[in-house]
C-alpha cells in the first residue's frame, strides 16, 4: 500500500503535465494543428511498437548508449582513478581534461563522420566520448577527497598493498563510479539524440528527423517522450542500484 | 600463538620490564620547522606511557614514528631493538577521528584485521569467536549489523578499540582518542580502557591534552614542551592497577594533578607566543 501511495506521488507530475498539455489545446491558444493531443501521441507510440521498426529504433538507440556509456565509464574508472591519486599525473592531465570537457561531444559530430563514417562505429565513439570526459571528471574529484585515515588504519591491521586496494581503495571508489556513471548517462543521451539527428538510418532520433521533414508533429512529440522514458529509466535502475550497494554512505552523499 | 607467548613469558621472568620501544635522539622536521627535537625515552613491557602536551606540539609526529607512517630525520625509533620500519598489526592505533570503515557494518569492522591474509592461519571459527569477544567486550553486540553512520561518538570509539583489540597487538598507539567525546563518554571510555586492559594488558602509548586522563590511565606521563617537542619531564604514576573513579578525588591524585598542569600549562603559554 505505501509503496503504491509512492509510486503515485512520482505519477503525480506526470498525469499534471499531461493535463495542462490537454488544457493547452483546448485553450485554443495555440494552433490545435501544431499541437498533437496527448492520447494521439500515446497512440502512435503503441501503434509504432507493434508495427516492430520502432523498437528495432529504440533498440538501436540504447544500444548505442550503452555501449558508449560502458566503453567510456571502462576508460574514465581508471583514468579517473589515477589522476585523482598521483597529483604529478592531475598536475599534466588537469589542464587537457577541462578543455575536452568544456568542448561539447556535438561539436565532433562532423569530425566524427569525416573520420568514421556515419556507421555504428562514429555513433559509439562519440558517446564514449562524452561518457569519458563527463565521467572521468566526477571520478577523479570524488577520489581526490579519499581520506588517507582508512588506509592508515588498514596498514595497521597488517593488509598488504593488495589488501589496501581490494578492501580500501575499491569500496572507497564505488560510490563514485555510480555517480560518474550516472552523469555520463545524461550526458550520453544528449549527445546520441544530437549524432542520429544529424546523420543516422535508425535510432528514435532518426525517427523524429524523419517525422520533422514530414511535419508529422504527433511523431516527433512521440519519439521524444520516447526518450525521457528512457533515460528516466536507466537512472532509475542506476539510482536504485546506488542505494542497494551504498547504503552505508551518509545521506547528504545521494 | 598463546603457547608461543607463554613460554615467551616463562623464558622472561624477571626481565619481565625489558625495553620494548626506545626512542633514540629522535629529531624530525617539515621543511624548515622543527617538530621533534632530540627525544629519547624507552617504553617498558606492559607500561602505559602518556604524552602531555600542548597542540601542535609534534605529539602526534611522534607517534606516527612508533606506527611507522613517519620516519625520523635523525636519530632512532627501535621496536624491540631494531628501527621502526612502516605500520605494522604489532601495533594497533587509535585515531582522534575513529577510522572505522564506513561501508562495513560494525561486525565487519571489528573482523577486518582478522580476515586479512596475515591472520587467514587461525581457523574460520576461532576469527568468529574472536569478533564476538570483543564486540561484547565493547558492548556493541547489539548493533552488529549496523552501519558506523548510525552509531555515536563513544561507540565508534569503541569499535575502533575492538577492532585493533580483535588484530591482537602487542602495542596500543592513541592519538588523542577521546579528544571528540563529551565528558561522560570520555570517562566511560577510560573505564572500558581500563577494563579491556586489565583483561589483556598492552604496551600503550597515549597522546593526550587531559592531565587528568593522562594519569588516570598511565604508569607513566611525560610532559612535552612547545614546539619543537621536548620532553620536559617524565613522571611514574604511583598508583597500582586496577583502578576506579574515587583514585580522582585522592590527595595524591591532585597533588600530581596541580603539579602536572603547571608544566603544562608553561607549555601551552610557549606555545602560543610561538604563534
Amino acid at each position: 500500500m505505501e509503496r503504491l501511495t509512492e509510486f503515485g506521488w512520482r505519477l503525480l507530475p506526470f498525469v499534471v503535465v499531461i493535463a495542462l498539455w490537454y488544457g493547452v489545446r483546448w485553450s485554443g491558444l495555440v494552433d490545435q494543428g501544431l499541437l498533437p493531443p496527448p492520447h494521439l501521441v500515446f497512440a502512435d507510440i503503441w501503434q509504432r511498437s507493434v508495427e516492430g521498426t520502432f523498437l528495432i529504433d529504440i533498440w538501436m538507440s540504447v544500444r548505442r548508449v550503452l555501449l558508449g556509456l560502458l566503453f567510456g565509464m571502462l576508460l574514465a574508472v581508471p583514468v579517473g582513478f589515477l589522476i585523482g591519486w598521483d597529483k604529478r599525473i592531475r598536475r599534466f592531465v588537469d589542464p587537457l581534461i577541462n578543455f575536452f570537457r568544456a568542448l561539447p561531444p556535438i561539436a565532433l559530430i562532423p569530425l566524427a563522420i569525416v573520420y568514421l563514417g556515419i556507421g555504428e562505429v562514429a555513433k559509439v565513439a562519440i558517446l564514449f566520448y562524452a561518457a569519458f570526459f563527463s565521467g572521468v571528471i566526477v571520478m577523479y574529484e570524488g577520489m581526490s577527497q579519499t581520506n588517507p585515515l582508512f588506509i592508515r588504519v588498514s596498514r595497521t591491521l597488517g593488509a598488504t598493498d593488495w589488501e589496501v586496494f581490494s578492501k580500501i581503495i575499491v569500496p572507497l571508489t564505488l560510490p563514485h563510479v555510480l555517480t560518474a556513471t550516472r552523469v555520463a548517462l545524461g550526458v550520453a543521451w544528449a549527445t546520441l539524440v544530437a549524432s542520429e539527428l544529424v546523420a543516422a538510418q535508425n535510432g528514435i532520433g532518426a525517427v523524429i528527423q524523419n517525422a520533422s521533414a514530414f511535419f508529422n508533429l504527433t511523431t516527433i512529440y512521440a519519439g521524444i517522450i520516447t526518450i525521457g522514458f528512457f533515460a528516466l529509466m536507466m537512472d532509475t535502475i542506476l539510482r536504485w542500484a546506488s542505494r542497494q550497494f551504498l547504503d552505508w554512505q551518509e545521506r547528504e552523499a545521494q | 600463538m598463546n603457547g608461543e607467548s607463554a613460554v615467551r613469558m616463562q623464558n622472561e621472568t624477571g626481565t619481565d620490564h625489558e625495553v620494548k620501544v626506545r626512542f633514540q635522539n629522535v629529531s624530525k622536521h617539515y621543511g624548515d620547522v622543527e617538530v621533534v627535537h632530540d627525544v629519547s625515552f624507552d617504553i617498558r613491557e606492559g607500561d602505559f606511557v602518556s604524552l602531555v602536551g600542548p597542540s601542535g606540539c609534534g605529539k602526534t609526529t611522534m607517534m606516527n614514528m612508533l606506527a611507522g607512517f613517519v620516519k625520523p630525520n635523525s636519530g632512532e625509533v627501535l621496536l624491540e631493538g631494531k628501527p621502526v620500519e612502516g605500520p605494522g598489526p604489532d601495533r594497533g592505533v587509535m585515531f582522534q577521528e575513529y577510522g572505522v570503515f564506513p561501508w562495513l557494518t560494525v561486525e565487519k569492522n571489528i573482523r577486518f584485521g582478522l580476515d586479512l591474509a596475515i591472520k587467514r592461519h587461525i581457523p574460520k571459527d576461532e576469527r568468529r569467536q574472536i569478533t564476538e569477544k570483543y564486540m561484547n567486550l565493547m558492548r556493541l553486540s547489539d548493533f552488529r549489523n549496523a552501519w558506523p553512520k548510525n552509531l555515536s561518538g563513544g561507540m565508534r570509539q569503541r569499535l575502533a578499540l575492538a577492532r585493533a583489540y580483535a588484530a591482537n597487538p602487542h602495542f596500543l598507539l592513541m592519538d588523542e582518542p577521546f579528544g571528540a567525546l563529551d565528558a561522560q563518554t570520555r570517562s566511560d571510555m577510560h573505564e572500558l580502557l581500563h577494563q579491556i586492559l586489565q583483561a589483556e594488558r598492552k604496551t600503550a602509548l597515549l597522546i593526550t591534552h587531559s592531565v587528568d586522563e593522562a594519569i588516570y590511565l598511565s604508569s607513566r606521563v611525560i610532559v612535552i614542551s612547545a614546539r619543537p617537542s621536548r620532553i620536559v619531564e617524565s613522571i611514574d604514576i604511583p598508583f597500582g592497577f586496577p583502578r576506579d573513579k574515587s583514585l580522582l578525588d585522592s590527595r595524591e591524585f591532585i597533588d600530581l594533578r596541580i603539579h602536572l598542569r603547571e608544566q603544562v600549562m608553561k607549555q601551552y603559554a610557549e606555545q602560543q607566543a610561538l604563534r
